[in-house]
């Protein structure tokens, strides 16, 4: 099972490209799919991840080798989403510092960027939908969004609104 | 964190130059992983290059880069995994993160529109590139790892 989450990861390392929200679509994929998690407890890490400092990717890939298998899965998982762009890079500073003027890298990069971000928006609607959000519940991803997205607002300040709003609709308004 | 990074790197500490930096920064964008940790690696080994060493201990230096950057995060998560854990079954707890998660929705969809800039999206083969992507993803499932294979050879084939 070690290996299999070693190498897992190591797939996911290796296809995060343009940046560590990549790593979404692809966990999901490989471990959420594979029902070693659900999606909620998803959701979930990723909230806290997001919110910590330090790399987001980083983060995310200790919560869920914890979540998996404790402090061993922690490690590994971290390892394996960090091995394969370590060895790249350390191959492009030894060897191949021409990296970036290859044309067809160029090229091929320009495909791949606005493929990232269909990769980030689907599981935006997927998770939408498992969530069930439906009526006026969609008002709180919409709002979210566009205020960090338009208002710069930090997703810290909105995850603790949302979690005491989480709490309070909870424990206080079901109540009545 | 870039700029927290210049700040110590190429300002007070003379590592390396801002043309490096710049420099580390695109080829860190464009590797696979997350940046901030490729350009740890890749300043790293950059940084003890220029002081004069050997390429064994630039390496080195890479790896000693590398696993700085992480540690912080290893110790805030474990702590908070391990309390995590123990408490998640609490009410209050699963209330909080019963309202977090229609949140974390738009946090997701917020970090997808944050991507939606004119370095993605440099012309019209970028939007054709996002739509045949999002509808592949979403009608038919497609694995991303295949999506971002096919993508670079779209890529490759349209800018020909």
């Amino acid at each position: 099972m070690y290996w299999t989450l070693f190498i897992t990861f190591v797939r996911i390392g290796a296809f995060t490209i343009g940046g560590g929200y990549a790593m979404l679509p692809l966990i999901q994929r490989e471990v959420v799919d594979r029902g070693w998690m659900s999606k909620e407890e998803f959701l979930d890490l990723f909230a806290v991840a997001q919110s910590l400092p330090g790399v987001f990717a980083v983060n995310i890939s200790i919560f869920v080798g914890y979540k998996l298998k404790k402090l061993t899965g922690s490690v590994i998982c971290a390892l394996g989403t960090i091995l394969p762009s370590f060895l790249i890079i350390l191959a492009i500073a030894l060897f191949f510092t021409q990296f970036r003027e290859n044309e067809w890298v160029e090229k091929a990069f320009k495909g791949l960027r606005p493929a990232v971000v269909a990769l980030i928006a689907v599981p935006v609607i997927t998770t939408a939908r498992s969530l069930r959000l439906r009526g006026w519940v969609l008002v709180i991803p919409v709002v979210v969004a566009l205020s960090i997205w338009l208002l710069s607002l930090s997703p810290v300040y909105i995850i603790i609104v949302a979690a005491a709003g989480g709490l309070y609709y909870r424990m206080y308004l079901k109540r009545h | 964190m870039l700029s927290l990074i210049q700040d110590e790197v190429v300002d007070k500490h003379g590592w390396i130059s801002t043309q490096e930096f710049t420099d580390i920064v695109a080829i860190s964008q464009m590797t696979p992983g997350p940046i901030g940790i490729n350009s740890a690696t890749y300043i790293g080994y950059t940084a003890v290059q220029n002081a004069g060493y050997s390429t064994e201990i630039s390496i080195l230096g890479s790896v000693i880069a590398t696993f700085a950057v992480c540690l912080p995060s290893f110790i805030l998560v474990l702590i908070i995994s391990y309390y995590f854990a123990r408490f998640k079954n609490n009410k209050y707890v699963e209330a909080a993160f019963t309202g977090l998660r229609p949140a974390t929705v738009g946090l997701i969809a917020a970090a997808a529109l944050l991507l939606v800039n004119a370095e993605n999206f440099i012309d019209a083969k970028s939007v054709l590139i996002f739509i045949g992507s999002f509808i592949l993803t979403w009608k038919y499932k497609m694995h991303p790892i295949l999506m971002i294979f096919i993508a670079g050879i779209a890529g490759i084939i349209l800018y020909w």
